[in-house]
């Protein structure tokens, strides 16, 4: 990301101490995390000291100083997707993708992630993968909702399984 | 169209858009809410438009996406009007059949309908739906038949006219009266009398104040305020406008949730909208008022939807709760006076000025009135969201508007108030719900999640997920919650992991104890609540766990084991396939070979239950 990229983002809010947040989202959208030098250059702007950005960058789970996957996969942990399973979701997704939640696969294909509800309770258990809403899931689904999201060579290796 | 700039041009507007529309003119709704999306309502919209394209030839037959109808659980729904036919569970190919007997010829396609569970009767009208029919839908109701991109939608239901009233006939004072005597009451959670804070910030020290409209709907299980302000984002920002009046504040945010882009999307454009038409900015409807609304999106944390932990996030700090020994009224965003209310509670405002307290007083209960939408959800026929009159009792909103529990299974408990909430049992299916009534039970209001559970649904492992929650959103300012939910949480999974003892169970009421009393904010202060409440009403189903390590509900894993009956299965190899860490083995029965009965290899076995749920021949045991 080039300065005046950041610059950009940065006019869009205003240079003051309130837009904080919203610039640190906009800069995770464009590139999956928050590069240091990034912040860096946001605290000099801004006149906020870098170990305050730093403070908001780990407290809100939206932010991520870690690079992260091509899509995101977003596990529903609400109580009503809970009290339908969710759980028994989320471990097959564990299985499939060889991660946990919050680590991203090494091939930087997909991010594993839970949330606390998406708000669409009446379709749960609900999965989000780069914002869209896949409801009414299971661990026998898990594999084939993956399959349209996993990189090429793992795409005919799935293929050829199935 | 130009700034409005007094109310006789806005009512000369609004009277512009009734006349170019036309009430028996045919036009087909579809649901765009969120629980839609998730259903497949984009593939449907986009066959009505070619087939309106295709067909329809110049009559004029409208398309609008509304926000969300309620009815997530049949979604995609589809209404036509003005017959209000309501068509459930749409695909796109039925489109074409839509249009061609419904829209042109007035007939019904039966297929679409919604079918009674109990009579099989198939019902047309929307109205009647025995989903709807007890419901009284005042603020909600217009979701299902607006356009939330499009202000004209709005003001043709009458849409900013409380607005024109308080600005040009009401003194902001008499704005607060009348909010106060209808005793609108928070609608977030604490339920603090909405009048009552408006005044105190009116009469704080300072010029300058600030309004904010809470729309960061944390509790897990609720999703009312998504759909308020994506599905009618005007009723809300009106609600704030005249509360700016009433309070004299020139500067107003909106807090929504990092989770919900849609619904920061529609807002924007609903305030883009009143500032072109001069409903927003200044000197609204050349009223010499002046107001403006900023849109803030939260970063992902529950916490963050506390008041003063939602204004240190505004103000760029990281959103911690600090202590109320001043209330945000007095000192809150940059330590000015701040009223904070939330997005269902604004939503309110508009009418309770339109229509008046007396009428508003009439409906509810005595220390609660008006109505309250309740995202009813888990372990119910009808899930979706339903807005109800205070004081109507559980076992309606379960039963009749719920339509009873899937399967045929029995109730158990519904958990209202999200973390902080509590577990109400059967028992008390018949108490009135409403403010007290369901603090007295140990419980909370919240902000409207109701999750049904059945007797699949294991008590402690409630708690446990409850805990689980807490202890990842505390903020970790206060020891007593940092370290509280944490230690909770660890005595649970002992319990669910079949390592509790009888001590467990005091342990975790004092726990409980010390951090409600010792934390500074309601995250703390209410978080033993699910732990507490369970005890209180389940306490045999802990022992159970502890005495005989034994789930009644089947749940907590660690307590269980899955066993094929080998002379009960019929080798059709179900189970088998089902199994996602294949730890089933056995041979396929067929014609010309004998097969062999399958078997799991508990090694492998991560007993998830797809094997039990996916066998038709109860060949499946867990014990």
């Amino acid at each position: 990301m080039t300065q005046s990229e950041i610059e950009a983002i940065i006019e869009r809010y205003g240079r003051k101490e309130s837009s904080i947040l919203s610039i640190l989202q906009d800069i995770q959208t464009r590139e999956k995390y928050l590069p240091r030098e990034a912040l860096e250059y946001v605290g000099e702007k801004l006149q906020i000291p870098l170990n305050k950005i730093y403070r908001i960058a780990t407290f809100y789970r939206a932010l991520s100083l870690m690079p992260r996957g091509r899509h995101e996969v977003c596990v529903c942990m609400g109580t009503a997707c809970h009290v339908r399973g969710a759980q028994r979701v989320l471990d097959q997704l564990k299985l499939e993708l060889g991660i946990a939640p919050g680590e991203t696969t090494k091939d930087l294909n997909f991010t594993l992630e839970t949330v606390n509800c998406l708000g669409v309770c009446a379709a749960g258990p609900v999965v989000a993968i780069d914002g869209q809403y896949f409801g009414k899931m299971n661990p026998t689904k898990v594999e084939g909702t993956l399959k349209q999201f996993r990189s090429d060579k793992k795409k005919e290796a799935a293929d050829g399984k199935a | 169209m130009g700034r409005l700039s007094s109310p006789q041009e806005l009512e000369k507007y609004r009277e512009g858009i009734r006349r170019r529309r036309d009430p028996h003119q045919a036009f087909i709704t579809v649901c765009g809410g969120t629980g839609c999306h998730a259903s497949g309502c984009h593939a449907v919209v986009d066959a009505f438009k070619k087939v309106i394209q295709e067909k329809a030839k110049g009559n004029g037959v409208g398309l609008r996406v509304t926000g969300c109808h309620g009815f997530c659980e049949r979604g995609p729904l589809v209404v036509l009007h003005p017959q209000k036919v309501l068509y459930q569970r749409v695909k796109p190919e039925d489109a074409p059949k839509i249009f061609e007997e419904t829209v042109l010829n007035g007939k019904i396609v039966e297929s679409l309908l919604y079918e009674h569970p109990t009579t099989g009767e198939k019902i047309v009208s929307e109205e009647e739906v025995p989903f709807y029919k007890k419901q009284m839908r005042i603020i909600f109701g217009n979701n299902g038949s607006i356009d939330p991109a499009q202000i004209e939608d709005y003001l043709a239901v009458g849409g900013y006219q409380a607005l024109c009233k308080a600005l040009f006939s009401m003194k902001p004072e008499e704005v607060i009266r009348e909010v106060k005597k209808a005793n609108l009451r928070g609608r977030g959670g604490g339920g603090f009398p909405a009048g009552l804070k408006w005044e105190q910030c009116r009469n704080a020290p300072g010029e300058i104040k600030y309004v904010i409209c809470n729309a960061d709907e944390g509790d897990p299980g609720a999703y009312m305020d998504r759909s308020l302000l994506e599905g009618n984002p005007h009723s809300v920002l009106e609600g704030m406008i005249i509360g700016a009046y009433a309070i004299g504040a020139h500067e107003g945010y909106v807090f929504v949730r990092h989770e919900y882009p849609l619904a920061v999307v529609n807002i924007g454009i609903a305030i883009q909208q009143a500032r072109e038409l001069g409903l927003l900015g200044k000197e609204i409807l050349g009223s010499g008022f002046s107001f403006d609304v900023q849109i803030s999106r939260g970063g992902g944390a529950f916490v963050a939807g506390e008041s003063t932990a939602l204004m240190a996030t505004i103000e760029g700090n990281v959103g911690e709760p600090r202590a109320k020994h001043i209330h945000t009224v007095i000192s809150g965003l940059w330590d000015r006076p701040t009223n904070l209310n939330n997005v269902e509670t604004w939503a309110n405002v508009p009418l309770i000025i339109d229509r008046g307290a007396d009428w508003y007083t009439q409906i509810g209960t005595e220390g609660s009135k008006g109505t309250k939408i309740f995202s009813l959800v888990g372990k119910v026929n009808n899930t979706g969201l339903v807005e109800v009159p205070m004081g109507i009792t559980l076992r309606e909103i379960v039963y009749d508007i719920g339509g009873g529990i899937p399967g045929g299974k029995k109730l158990k408990a519904v958990q209202t108030g999200g973390p902080s909430g509590g577990c109400i049992p059967e028992s008390l299916i018949d108490l009135p719900v409403d403010f007290d009534r369901l603090t007295e039970v140990g419980s909370m209001m919240g902000s409207g999640g109701m999750i049904v559970m059945d007797e699949s649904t294991c008590m402690v492992d409630v708690a446990k997920y409850f805990m689980n929650f807490l202890k990842d959103e505390s903020c970790g300012k206060c020891t007593s919650c940092r370290e509280g939910t944490r230690r909770m949480h660890e005595i649970l999974m002992e319990i669910t992991e079949g390592r509790g003892t009888l001590d467990h169970l005091d342990l975790l009421e004092e726990l409980g104890w010390v951090t409600a009393e010792a934390s500074l904010c309601a995250l703390g202060g209410t978080a033993p609540n699910p732990v507490l409440s369970t005890l209180r009403y389940f306490r045999d189903e802990y022992k159970e766990h502890i005495l005989n390590k034994r789930c009644p509900a089947k749940v907590c894993r660690a307590l269980l084991k899955y066993r094929i009956l080998s002379d009960v299965c019929t080798m059709c190899g179900r189970c088998a396939k089902a199994c996602p860490v294949e730890a089933i083995s056995g041979k396929v029965k067929t014609k010309k070979e004998k097969g062999i009965p399958f078997k799991i290899d508990e090694q492998k076995c991560i007993k998830c239950g797809m094997c039990f749920e996916s066998c038709k021949f109860e060949a499946i045991e867990v014990q």
